[in-house]
């Protein structure tokens, strides 16, 4: 048996792909003195590394998912570890054949190679499928498959040829200490080891470990049913492992291929079947490995049948049986996506979960930068495990969301897609009244906010010529032409939107001015009343995030945020306080409620119930003052993001619905109407050329792509600024454009209007990409009613990145041509802030 | 020939077997089913006697209504038809189960053969075949590894005689079984009981159409709530785990001493 070290400079718990990887890059790195704990025998501990179908289809709607795969693809091939054999995805349905070529949009924007080919073509490939079932197919030739314990196994062992790595396998973590909410030690079976940082790469078992310290991993074990099915002679005819393109039957939520002398059938179309991670079997207890639970044959009978339908002629022999069938177990996420870095809960507890075969070694990649450098080469946000709010860390979030997600593995989900479960679980002080005015409510963060309102229907009669309906179902789904009506009414009256949502940081303090100087880039150091919209920086000058600083005294400030990134968000101002003491952090999102009033009436609405003075003189466009809305205290911050006239009004959350009442009263012989955040977040913002974290931003882009470069750069360091430095000195890679789509007529003679993620091409159809190797796509797409036109942001390299140069947007299989209209930050309506300054 | 086969429901363990907190039963919450491996081969070779000479295959269970999850995989082997008799969830001894497995075959015209694994995968007394064997009136040969029938001999459907009376023709099956010494050969008149052995036949894997077939099939259920027999338990333990670890001498050559060290313990160098 291993001796476990005394101590560690870090502790890697779990031997599958992800913890393998993750001890091998950290080597790579530099670090020593790395301890690998693992519960089972080595090389296979019996975790879900162990059982996977290890095939990888590289092509994600996601960019970083992809980007993931793509790279270990990469480390796979470098061990010797991968055979590409080719991957098709099958359409039975129509709409899945439209689902093929929005994942031909994906492939093209993330730079794989793809094909959307017919299904005479697809029986070419893969001989054995019956074509007359089929509508079409997506064909990525690179699609493989890997050995990941194999390739688990060199990674220890050049970490262990570094002299880095000390392996202790067949030893089981009993208890994580911590000091003061700080990693202290390790406890296992085998003795402790000291050590300040552990990674839980338990897949699985994550949550159970983590607990230990603690700490949540939002995850549930879930069911994946797999069987075998041979001997089929042909492909034992083969020698080889796989020598037929592995298929994916996406409308049957199934996948075939082969392994070896058999067929494998996958399936994502059973009811879900959710486990704990407690009750999980140990290895001695289960009757094949801990994550290979026993088939429940009745919940794949139908699948039984739609594998007969395209593999009817070798599936249909006396001689093919079902040799192996197990419910194979997953790690699920609320919202499907990994759940990677520091806990915000237990400093020194890290997480490396929720992660598939195709994505580990990248992972283990980004994670050992991450852990060095404090960021990586990939934007990981949407993977960061500080996304979770607290309520979305919890044990019936997870499994109402892995409920309702497990099925969507293989379907088509809209880009604006709402989750059903676990709704209506933050309600603004807004809610009622938007439930009366027949709000559509899409979810941020757990908030309910308006994205629409029914009651506006009436609007779109009287701006309806300057409307844009979308006659295809799928532009149309969870939209409404409602919103561009809402936007019009704002613009020529005034609307009220609900930004409850906003997280919000209470930040105080001797100490608050620098702590909060260090992190953002904007210069925070102004007059108190002043409100500053600031970028705040990864340690590479990538975007962290993006939000707004208000001076309420010399020694305090309030930090306002989006509802998406605000766990995020929080989790990162709250590790980077000052450890003298000399600023505090308090979270006041749930005692503030946010209403916006903007809009050429703003002023007169607002002016009419209070007794302050709200003019432009008393309150300058870009600062802050209290004042009483029918004696409500109100902190009233000049800004928008709508690019209009008017306030965000922030009130105490328990005197909401009575600030609500008093606008709408007040503004009704105005004309005000409610406004969604369709208006807020796309229309509005668009038009005004306005960015969006998440969307336009991201650690992967720097401020000067992103055209929010400031005149001058303050004295005072912050995070991120040598990078900020180097990117001014510099000409950027790529810069952030608004295109408008010059023609929106599709081969079918309706319009179309695409979503965002599209591929941007040159006139000729190809690919652009930037000197930096990342590929030109759309990162927001929407209406500009006031401008007549659908517009499009994307980053172009500097030789596109010039107005007027034609280009293309490939949507759906189809190229409409599109104009670069604005190359940088100024917008395409109201270019110079006139009516935001009136 | 008709052939009735039947099976037990079991639980598939790995290498330690949990027990219920009262130490009763196996603690079966997070275990599969399965039927063990005599049994196995008992439906695979009715299946093949039916499909080489004629005749119908029906497999019958005793236990829980879940049972029929193994009767179903019997039935996607290739066997006719399933008779459940339900029994409720309560373990029986083997007294109990034979008188279950009567009541099952009461309503079914006598087969010329009854089948058997030699002994539950669980349990494991070897009772209830003999035990209804003998009720049945039915000769019984147990632990048997090979069957022939014999060609020409074996009657077809409706000819034997009724009440499974023994036909003139004396011997039709060829039973074989295998001894320290060599191998044993029965001759057996149908009707007639066997207890097989695993290595009888390789069982095969059901079809993707068996199990569909399977799914679809009706089972017949009988309700039966026998007496308990004589035989009761009183408790389960597990044995100690004396099983020593894998210990590592070492990694490459650098083992090599380490080994010598071993051998040279046991007295081989």
């Amino acid at each position: 048996m291993t001796e476990i070290p005394e101590r560690a400079d870090i502790v890697v718990v779990g031997a599958g792909i992800v913890g393998n990887s993750v001890c091998h890059h950290l080597a790579e790195l530099g670090w020593r003195n790395i301890v690998l704990i693992e519960k089972g025998p080595l090389p296979d501990p019996g975790g879900s590394t162990g059982h996977a179908s290890n095939f990888i289809f590289p092509v994600d709607h996601s960019r970083e998912i992809t980007a993931l795969t793509t790279d270990s693809m990469r480390q796979y091939e470098k061990l010797g570890t991968l055979i590409s054999c080719g991957g098709v995805e099958v359409a039975r349905e129509p709409a899945r054949v439209e689902e093929l070529k929005r994942r031909m949009a994906s492939a093209r924007a993330w730079g794989v190679d793809a094909e959307l080919i017919d299904p005479g073509r697809v029986a070419e490939l893969v001989p054995f499928v019956d074509p007359d079932i089929l509508l079409a197919g997506f064909w990525t030739p690179s699609v493989a498959v890997v050995d990941p314990l194999r390739a688990g196994a060199l990674m220890r062992e050049q970490a262990i040829a570094d002299g880095a790595l000390t392996v202790a396998a067949s030893t089981t973590v009993t208890g994580i200490r911590t000091d003061g909410g700080r990693v202290q030690r390790v406890c296992t079976d085998a003795g402790d080891v000291e050590t300040s940082l552990v990674v839980v790469a338990c897949g699985v078992w994550s949550p159970r470990i983590a607990r230990l310290a603690g700490g949540q991993i939002p995850l549930t074990p879930a069911v994946h049913q797999m069987m075998d099915v041979g001997p089929i002679p042909e492909f034992e005819a083969s020698g080889t492992a796989i020598a037929y393109p592995i298929v994916r039957d996406m409308d049957a939520l199934m996948y075939e291929r082969q392994s070896g002398a058999d067929l494998e059938i996958g399936s994502y179309a059973h009811r879900p079947i959710l486990h704990e991670p407690d009750e999980i079997p140990s290895l001695a207890a289960a009757a094949l490995s801990p994550t290979q639970l026993p088939f429940t044959s009745e919940d794949f009978d139908p699948q039984l049948e739609q594998a007969l339908e395209l593999f009817g002629s070798i599936l249909d022999r006396p001689d093919a049986g079902v040799r192996h069938a197990i419910n194979g177990l997953l790690s699920l996420t609320p919202d499907g996506a990994p759940v990677l870095g520091p806990s915000p809960e237990v400093d020194g507890l890290w997480s490396a979960a929720a992660v598939w075969i195709k994505e580990g070694p990248g992972v283990g990649r980004m994670m050992a930068e991450w852990l060095t450098h404090g960021d990586c080469e990939f934007d990981m946000h949407g993977a960061d495990i500080a996304r979770f709010y607290p309520h979305q860390r919890t044990r019936e979030h997870v499994r109402a969301r892995a409920n309702e997600g497990f099925n969507k593995t293989y379907g088509i989900v809209h880009p604006r897609e709402q989750w059903e479960s676990a709704r209506g679980r933050k309600l603004s002080p807004f809610h009622a009244r938007e439930r009366a005015a027949g709000a559509v409510f899409f979810e941020v963060g757990g908030w309910e906010r308006p994205h629409w309102y029914e009651s506006n229907r009436d609007l779109l009669e009287e701006f309806g010529d300057r409307i844009h309906d979308r006659p295809h179902e799928w532009d149309a789904r969870w939209w409404s032409p409602i919103v561009e009506a809402e936007h019009l009414a704002l613009r020529e009256r005034a609307a009220m939107i609900d930004l409850t949502a906003f997280a919000q940081f209470d930040v105080r303090g001797p100490g608050a001015l620098d702590y909060l100087q260090r992190m953002t880039m904007a210069q925070l150091d102004r007059p108190v009343g002043r409100i500053c919209y600031t970028p705040v920086l990864t340690p590479g000058g990538g975007f962290r995030s993006d939000l707004t600083v208000v001076r309420l005294a010399e020694d305090r400030f309030r930090v306002i945020t989006g509802g998406a990134d605000g766990a995020r968000d929080r989790f990162w101002f709250e590790s980077h306080l000052p450890a003298d003491g000399s600023a505090s952090l308090v979270d006041v999102t749930s005692a503030v409620c946010t209403l916006g009033l903007w809009g050429p009436r703003a002023r007169d609405i607002l002016a009419a119930t209070t007794e302050d003075d709200v003019s432009g003189e008393a309150i300058p466009f870009g600062t802050a003052r209290w004042i009483a809305v029918d004696g409500i205290p109100v902190l009233a911050l000049r800004v928008s993001y709508v690019g209009d006239l008017g306030w965000e009004l922030h009130a105490p959350f328990e005197q909401g619905q009575a600030l609500w009442d008093a606008i709408a009263e007040a503004g009704r012989p105005h004309g005000i109407a409610p406004a969604g955040i369709g208006v807020y977040g796309t229309t509005g913002r668009l038009e005004k050329g306005y960015r969006l974290m998440g969307a336009e931003l991201d650690a992967e882009y720097d401020p000067v792509e992103a055209g929010l470069a400031l005149p001058k750069v303050k004295a005072a360091d912050f995070i991120g600024k040598d990078a900020y430095l180097a990117a001014r000195e510099g000409d950027p890679a790529a810069t952030l454009c608004t295109l408008t789509v010059d023609d929106h007529l599709g081969a079918e003679g309706i319009p179309r209007y695409p979503q965002g993620g599209e591929p941007i091409v040159t006139p000729a159809g190809e690919r652009i990409v930037d000197r930096k190797g990342r590929g030109s796509a759309v990162t927001s797409a929407g209406p500009a009613p006031s401008v007549g036109r659908h517009l499009l942001m994307a980053y172009l390299p500097p030789e596109f990145a010039v107005e007027g140069t034609s280009l293309q947007v490939e949507y759906m299989a189809e190229r409409y041509p599109v104009t670069v209209a604005r190359a940088g930050r100024t917008p395409l309506f109201d270019p110079d802030d006139t009516r935001m300054k009136a | 020939m008709d052939i009735v086969v039947c099976i037990k429901r079991v639980p598939a363990f790995g290498a330690q077997v949990p027990l219920t907190d009262d130490g009763l039963a196996v603690d079966t919450r997070h275990l599969g089913f399965t039927i063990g491996p005599h049994e196995e081969c008992a439906v695979e070779e009715a299946v093949r006697l039916a499909a080489a000479h004629g005749g119908r295959v029906t497999v019958l269970t005793v236990g829980p209504e879940e049972a029929g999850e193994q009767l179903r995989y019997a039935l996607a082997m290739g066997a006719h038809q399933g008779v459940l008799v339900d029994t409720g969830t309560t373990d029986l001894d083997p007294e109990a189960t034979a008188t279950a497995v009567l009541a099952g075959l009461a309503d079914e015209p006598a087969p010329d053969l009854l089948l058997f694994g030699d002994a539950s995968a669980d349990a494991g007394h070897g009772q209830v075949g003999v035990r209804v064997a003998l009720a049945c009136g039915l000769p019984i040969v147990g632990g048997v590894t090979g069957i022939e029938a014999e060609s020409g001999a074996v009657p077809e459907n409706g000819a034997v005689a009724e009440n499974g009376a023994v036909t003139e023709n004396g011997a039709t099956l060829r039973a074989t079984r295998d001894t320290p010494g060599g191998t044993e050969v029965f001759g057996l008149s149908v009707p007639a009981a066997v207890a097989v052995k695993e290595g009888l036949n390789l069982p095969r894997y059901p079809t993707l159409p068996g199990r569909l077939k399977a799914k679809k099939a009706a089972l017949r259920t009988v309700t039966c709530g026998p007496e308990p027999g004589g035989l009761r338990t009183l408790g389960l333990r597990r044995p100690a785990d004396d099983r020593a670890g894998a210990i590592p001498l070492g990694r490459g050559a650098d083992a090599a001493p380490a080994v010598v060290d071993v051998l040279a313990e046991l007295g081989k160098v």
